[in-house]
């Protein structure tokens, strides 16, 4: 028989028995289509929290207060008070930390503000206009407060978008004030839209000095973090422990162990959320697996009984004088188009609902989601359901083929 | 050189659990253009037999020359080529494909031919107006009645011309009027165009249509005989 007509018979094959070659289609559908949507969604969500991270660049260390935790039981808190004025100044000074680019002391909080008869909660960071780089946050309108305004306790603040559509609805914000704590703030600039930085939301933020901050809102002198960028990749591990040295000696600290403060790099967390996002990979991966094995069951049982009941249609062909390959060949043909045709709307279909949900994810909740198609799930569910799918197609299509016509056409 | 020629065919049907003896030995030959009846009761084994000589299933033991060659030394791919243009085999049941036109059911055997496609047609429609189903030939083969799905099968059998026709029972799901012309068919086709015959029927007035009667009795031959002077239907229906 002619390449040409084994597939005509092929699909004649498959039209006359419509039905079950639409449940199978379906079956295998719903396997592939069910890991790409598993691990489309999966990928977005390691993209989502690696992107958290990398908003703030690689380079850049982060001085904590209190105890590093090292389990759940420990009070991360007790000794939050530690990093004081006098811990910048030594962290400063060249001698100390020689490979030192940048540095600056963040406070952080939350508490309302008003502007006439309107109030928001927001949360407020006290930084120095270094937190433009840092951050990576220019102005849309107007512009950061200086270091002038730092040492000088000025009351100027810039707020993102959603405090100013809050507080101002589309009228003019620049040059306002706004109250926080009873103390008049005016707006100097005003973020752009921005979404989540580095699990920091800077849309419902506003920026002030950080003495101000300290003095006038939190009531505080010392500093919730400091933030530290080394001169290159390399040099992290050196100013790493430049910084460590620096303030035990500020601290009269000998042992390690009396730590009141403890120093993290963008690559120690990465490394931490990676363990995250693993084991998020992994626990996805099972689901897709289940659901892998769930459709190639279904898939299995569609075929076998259809290929199983066409054996009377087997045995007719071969009195007819088909050869054991001519069944062969049909039969692998209509599970190869079976499992194509299955493959490609499950693509489709699995692609299309990420997308949508990514959809969602962005326009709804506002989440900086990217939509990403896994090609290896794709391979992978592609792979198995059309093995599965020649497998049972062929296996008793060959069993059928090796009887005589008799003996098929006998099958009820 | 007889076209088929049988000695002491034995066939035991083995389901693994148990062996049912059917054929106990026969012997016969039958030359190029005979137009045979097997006739016997039921159980007999002339399906059987009749399977066996179509090359649709494997005898036991004794031996069997096809066109002087034994059997069992053709390989599967001979052997499906001597079932699709050799032979030509008509079930009681018919078994045409459900699904399809009376043209499509009459080329199949064309599909695994060497017979080039564009012939296809021609010989499949040719073969179509021969049983008297041109105005049927794109009807599925469920719309027909059952003498019509008969003479798709004969039409299916003779399509490659084949040089022996095998018909088991062709009348016996078939009322006298319809018998009558599948037997005027079969009939036409030995006198006419030289088909070899084998026809398998327990009518006596049906069998006497051919030339030649073997009948069979607890898988033995109980006698082999000729016919005098062969009945002829001419459009005449079949009296039981
Ligand atoms: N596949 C089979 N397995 C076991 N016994 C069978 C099988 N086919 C037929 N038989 C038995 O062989 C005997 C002869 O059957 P068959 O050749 O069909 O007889 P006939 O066509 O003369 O009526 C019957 O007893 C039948 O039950
Ligand atoms: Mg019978």
């Amino acid at each position: 028989m002619t390449f040409k007509h084994s597939i005509q018979t092929a699909y004649k094959g498959l039209e006359a028995n419509r039905s079950r070659s639409l449940l199978t289609i379906l079956g295998i559908v719903i396997g592939v289509a069910a890991i790409i949507l598993v691990m489309s969604l999966g990928e977005g969500a390691q993209n989502l929290i690696l992107g958290q991270i990398q908003g703030m660049g690689s380079k850049t260390i982060i001085v904590v207060p209190g105890r590093e935790p090292k389990g759940p039981a420990d009070a991360a808190q007790v000794l939050s008070d530690s990093l004081k004025e006098r811990d910048l100044d030594a962290l400063k000074r060249k001698e100390n930390v020689p490979t030192l680019k940048t540095i600056m002391p963040l406070v952080f909080g939350g508490d309302s503000s008003s502007h006439e008869n309107e109030t928001y909660r927001l949360t407020i960071f006290g930084a120095t206009p270094l937190i433009e780089t840092i951050f990576d946050l220019p102005v849309e309108q107007g512009s950061y407060f200086t270091e002038e305004d730092v040492r000088g306790r000025t009351s100027v603040v810039v707020i993102g978008t959603k405090v100013k559509k809050e507080l101002f609805g589309d009228s003019e914000a620049l040059g306002e004030k706004i109250k926080i704590k009873g103390r008049s703030f005016r707006i100097v600039g005003i973020l752009p839209e921005k979404g989540q930085v580095s699990f920091f939301n800077f849309d419902e933020a506003a920026i002030v000095p950080y003495t101000t901050a300290q003095d006038y809102i939190f009531g505080i002198k010392y500093f919730h973090r400091i933030i530290v960028e080394s001169e290159d990749e390399g040099t992290i591990a050196r100013t790493v422990d430049d910084i460590t040295a620096t303030i035990r000696e500020t601290h009269d600290i000998t042992i390690a162990d009396k730590d009141d403060f403890f120093v993290e790099t963008q690559a120690d967390l990465a490394s931490r959320l990676s363990t995250i996002t693993s084991i998020l990979t992994a626990f996805l991966a099972a689901v897709a697996a289940i659901s892998l094995v769930v459709g190639g069951i279904g898939i299995m049982n569609i075929m076998l009984v259809s290929v199983t009941e066409r054996t009377k249609e087997i045995g007719l062909r071969k009195a007819l004088g088909a050869t054991y390959s001519d069944i062969l060949t049909q039969f692998l043909l209509e599970a190869v188009m079976l499992t194509g045709i299955g493959g490609i709307v499950g693509i489709l279909t699995g692609a299309s609902l990420a997308f949508i949900i990514s959809l969602v994810l962005t326009n709804v909740l506002a989440l900086s989601w990217s939509f990403s198609f896994p090609v290896s799930a794709a391979i992978l569910g592609l792979g198995v359901s059309g093995l599965i799918g020649l497998v049972f197609g062929i296996y008793p299509a060959r069993t059928a083929a090796k009887k005589s016509p008799i003996e098929a056409l006998r099958h009820e | 050189m007889p076209l088929i020629e049988v000695k002491e065919l034995t066939k035991v049907y083995d389901d693994g659990v148990v062996k049912t003896p059917v054929l106990h030995g026969v012997s016969f030959s039958i030359e190029k253009g005979e137009f045979v009846a097997i006739m016997g009761p039921s159980g007999s084994g002339k399906s059987t037999l009749l399977h066996l000589l179509g090359f649709l299933d494997d005898y036991t033991d004794g031996s069997y020359n096809f066109s002087g060659q034994d059997a069992k030394s053709y390989t599967g791919d001979e052997v499906a080529h001597i079932r699709n243009k050799k032979l030509g085999f008509i079930f009681q049941s018919f078994n045409l494909l459900s699904h399809a036109t009376v043209l499509e059911n009459v080329r199949l055997p064309l599909l695994y031919s060497n017979i080039p496609e564009s012939e296809w047609d021609t010989l499949a429609l040719k073969a179509i107006d021969s049983v008297g189903l041109s105005h049927r030939t794109s009807f599925d083969s469920a719309q027909l009645s059952g003498g019509e799905r008969q003479r798709v099968a004969i039409a299916r059998a003779l399509v490659c011309s084949p040089e022996v026709i095998f018909a088991d029972e062709p009348t016996g799901n078939l009322d006298s009027k319809s018998g009558g012309a599948v037997i005027e068919i079969l009939q036409k086709l030995n006198e006419e165009l030289g088909h070899t015959i084998i026809l398998i029927t327990h009518e006596t007035y049906t069998a006497e249509h051919a030339k030649r009667i073997i009948r069979i009795k607890d898988g033995l031959i109980e006698s082999d005989t000729q016919v005098s002077s062969p009945h002829h239907t001419n459009g005449g229906i079949l009296i039981k």
